[in-house]
């Protein structure tokens, strides 16, 4: 018996009136959807994966794509995609493979937070005229300050400052490793920080030389795999970040495939050109709290304590706990990836059913941390997910102290989200190491469409604060007063710790 | 709106609430006839080593047994009396105000109740938060807050303001926009020694009401000024800072203020501003503090509430308008306008 094939999502055409037969869709799209034969553009659909790039390339607008919805008999329980995962497996008996974030249509509970203004009681303030201050410090801070007095009765600071990354707005951009995403990818969001002075993740793909420049604002990743680590890596980033687990992958390790492993990928990660880089679920050193607090402390230790440590955890059930294990160790900052954050390649099943939204996991670390009167101490820097200036506001608003983005700076660098980034055939040229099509992505060009992103979410947040009379960034951390809740539950209220409208 | 005054001398020398209703009064402008109070230090010396817990009850039946019960298993009570008050036509009287003396017992403070204040600080907390119909609204020694919703004269009348003598002063005519109007959300606020009369709303105050909940005060009374006495409790109890140091956290220098100063001064203040990061209050204010040993005045740090200064020997007058100032003396000089943030301090001379 055999099973067929399945419809095709999409359906491509071309409006052969108005095409002028030039030919760019061919060499636009490396998925092989056009080829042609004669004097005639052939498309075949099937292969089409919904990246956009032919249709943004056409001088004349010819191309239409459209997903195709009724192939199948509608049913709620068995959708198409249920189907179609199962026809799959049936042929393959393998794990199913994707890219990018969750695509489960679940509520988000970014848009059921609504944010505050002033009217008449407390004036809101403008931030083209009065001071709007963003600056953020990410690392230890003290629980409390002493001061001693000098001979000439002056006041002297007793307490030593641990060392902080100082931020100029609250958005860093996540790490995505070199490997998973293109060398001028890097470039371009590493240009992009540099210049607005906040910092990028290198991902555990180690610092390609070519980001030297940058390294001042570029955090350095040691993970599992330990890809690219050695003394001259954790010496030239701003901080270090342990990566113990993703949002979009909660317990299991990285894969990048050895299609992407090219000369490049494998002197920066210090692999084997052409082999699979696989970084097991756990670090084969740490199975215990104890074993990451001497992780931190050994890197701190190498780094001659002066560099931030991080640890990044994935958003899970038990998140709060791990957090505030976290804290108490020598880390500098916990960042909290939500269930919704992107990657370069995932087990779908994983993808889209392990982990917790990000929202809840920001309140109830804050909450824990607070509870254990540690909150201070420690930074909280959530990602996975954040769509917009007012998904930022509002995880500063539930207790982050600053957020990661990752798909958005992608989709700055026109990814569109089609979710096939595994396959290194990525026509944006971010997720893939092919050089002709790395080589559509300019790294000047994308930096600038990175910073102006960053630049308006940071003028949004601006204006967002000024309208709740708010002109710190302190003032609006944590701050749930300024947040109601629309059609969330009781019980999400409650975790959230945020009032219902019209309450 | 809101007025508010607050008043030292220097050398203890004590003055007696006709003026400071009359000052008060001049602002009535500011207010709604929904709450006004005052915050008077010196009044009780035969108590001085007590504490002066007033409370309002709604009933001396269920509710006032529960606070005798938790006083008497944490202390002595060695005087307790029904606040005297005369009826006012424009005041509804809602709560019976009580007054007890009380003295911890020192036996039983080991561990985490290390000190005298620490205990009165759980007392006022648990029955604030955990007993229904009773409210600690003043916890200090030798001072009182006497406070109701009213006009400013009813509520000096209603408590006989007149009668206390008092070297601070505070007083706090009020436009409730943020809070019910209800007894216990009028000001002055008060914690300890620490008493808060406030002009203005605090935006922050999500962040900070969080922050001091995770060093265990509990914020019961629906109004942001509460927080604002829980926090210089905190940084000036508990952390031991100066007051010029504790107005730097509650209203820090902007960024760029902070990048302009030399090395050490910018240290000091970045160290401020990280450590007490989540203390820092934001919106419109003007607040005026009664502390052990003087008043604290200061304002938001873009001054979007108006604060006059006015001295004249060994007293130091701070309010909403220089005219109320004008009114408990007529010959005050230097009379000025302190910068957005600057610390007012008024200080007894040893
Ligand atoms: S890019 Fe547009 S105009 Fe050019 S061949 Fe393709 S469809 Fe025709
Ligand atoms: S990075 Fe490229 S492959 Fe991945 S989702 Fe975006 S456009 Fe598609």
């Amino acid at each position: 018996m055999t099973l067929g094939s399945v419809p095709p999502k999409f359906k491509v055409s071309i409006d052969r009136d108005q095409c002028m037969d030039c030919g760019r869709c061919i060499e636009n799209c490396s998925y092989g959807v056009y080829r042609r034969e004669g004097d005639k553009i052939l498309i075949e659909s099937r292969k089409c994966t919904g990246c956009l790039r032919c249709v943004a390339m056409c001088p004349r607008d010819a191309i239409t794509l459209t997903e195709k919805p009724i192939d199948y008999r509608s049913h709620p329980l068995w959708t198409r995609e249920v189907r179609e995962d199962i026809i799959k497996q049936a042929r393959s008996g393998k794990i199913i493979l994707s890219g990018m974030g969750n695509a489960r249509d679940l509520p988000v509970i970014y848009d059921r937070l609504l944010l505050d203004a002033c009217q008449v009681t407390n004036p809101s303030i403008d931030p083209l005229r009065e001071p709007m201050e963003l600056r953020t410090y990410i690392g230890k801070k003290p629980s409390k300050l002493n001061f001693r007095k000098t001979e000439s009765g002056d006041v002297e600071l007793e307490t030593k400052l641990a060392p902080n990354l100082k931020l100029n707005t609250p958005i860093m951009i996540g790490h995505m490793s070199f490997g998973a995403i293109s060398l001028n990818a890097q470039l371009s969001m590493a240009k992009a920080v540099t210049e607005l002075g906040t910092y990028m993740g290198t991902g555990e793909g180690g610092l390609h030389r070519d980001l030297y420049p940058y390294q001042d604002h570029m955090i350095v990743q040691v993970a599992s795999g330990r890809f690219g680590v050695n003394i001259d890596y954790l010496e030239r980033g701003a901080a270090i970040e342990i990566k113990i687990g993703q949002g979009a992958k909660p317990g299991i390790g990285g894969h990048l495939p050895g299609e992407k492993v090219n000369e490049e990928v494998s002197r920066t990660r210090m692999i084997p050109v052409g082999s699979d880089a696989i970084s097991p679920a756990p670090h084969h050193d740490i199975y215990s709290i104890e074993d990451l607090v001497q992780l931190i402390r050994s890197l701190k230790e190498a780094t001659e304590w002066k560099k931030p440590v991080f640890v990044k955890i994935a958003a899970v059930h038990n998140v709060a706990p791990i957090a505030a294990g976290i804290a108490r160790s020598s880390a500098d900052a916990v960042v909290i990836d939500g269930f919704r954050g992107g990657t370069g390649a995932a087990p779908k099943v994983f993808r889209d059913n392990v982990g917790i939204p990000i929202e809840v996991a920001i309140a109830s670390v804050d909450q824990k941390l607070r509870e254990q009167g540690v909150r201070n101490e420690i930074s909280i820097i959530a990602s996975g997910g954040i769509r917009s200036s007012a998904d930022l506001a509002k995880s500063i608003a539930l207790g982050a102290d600053a957020v990661n983005i990752g798909t958005a700076a992608l989709v700055a660098l026109g990814c569109r989200v089609c979710g096939n980034c595994y396959r290194n055939l990525c026509p944006w040229g971010i997720a893939t190491q092919r050089p002709e099509l790395v080589s559509r992505l300019d790294p000047e060009r994308g930096a600038v469409q990175v910073s102006n992103l960053i630049r308006g979410w940071t003028m949004e947040l601006s204006e967002l604060m000024g309208a709740a009379g708010i002109n710190s960034i302190e003032s609006l951390r944590g701050n749930r007063d300024r947040l109601r809740g629309y059609m969330l539950d009781e019980g999400m209220l409650k975790i959230l710790d945020v009032l219902p409208a019209g309450a | 709106m809101c007025g508010i005054i607050g008043f030292i001398d220097r050398t203890k020398s004590r003055m007696d609430g006709s003026s400071i209703k009359a000052a008060l009064s001049l602002m009535n402008e500011r207010g709604s006839g929904d709450g006004a109070g005052y915050a008077a230090y010196g009044i009780y010396p035969e108590y001085a080593d007590y504490y002066a817990l007033h409370v309002f009850f709604d009933n001396l039946g269920e509710s006032k047994k529960k606070v005798d019960e938790l006083l008497e298993q944490w202390g002595k009570i060695v005087h307790q009396e029904e606040i005297p008050t005369t009826p006012q036509p424009g005041i509804k009287k809602v709560h019976i105000p009580w007054r007890y003396f009380f003295k911890p017992s020192e036996d039983l403070m080991a561990g985490k109740m290390a000190s005298e204040n620490d205990v009165v600080t759980y007392i006022v907390m648990e029955v604030n938060s955990n007993v229904k119909g009773a409210t600690i609204f003043s916890s200090g020694k030798n001072m009182g807050v006497f406070k109701a919703s009213g006009w400013p004269e009813d509520v000096a009348n209603f408590y006989r303001i007149q009668d206390y003598k008092g070297y601070i002063w505070l007083g706090h005519n009020r436009y409730p926009t943020n809070s019910p109007g209800w007894w216990g959300g009028a000001h002055p606020f008060n914690l300890l020694n620490w008493s808060v009369v406030h002009n203005g709303e605090i935006t922050s105050y999500g962040t900070n009401q969080r922050y001091v909940e995770g060093y265990g005060y509990k914020c019961s009374l629906f109004t942001d000024t509460e927080v604002v006495a829980y926090l210089f409790d905190l940084l000036g109890r508990q952390h031991g800072l100066s007051y010029e140091m504790i107005v730097k956290a509650l209203a820090p220098p902007f960024w760029d203020d902070i990048d302009r100063m030399p090395a050490k001064e910018a240290e000091l203040n970045k160290a401020v501003r990280l450590t007490y990061g989540s203390a820092l209050m934001n919106g419109p204010f003007a607040i005026v503090v009664g502390t052990e040993d003087g008043i604290v005045g200061f304002t938001d740090r873009i001054k979007l509430r108006p604060l006059v200064v006015g001295e004249n020997g060994n007293r130091l007058y701070i309010s909403s308008e220089e005219a109320a100032i004008r009114v408990l003396d007529p010959e005050v000089k230097n009379v000025y306008t302190p910068r957005a943030g600057e610390p007012i301090i008024g200080r007894f001379i040893e």
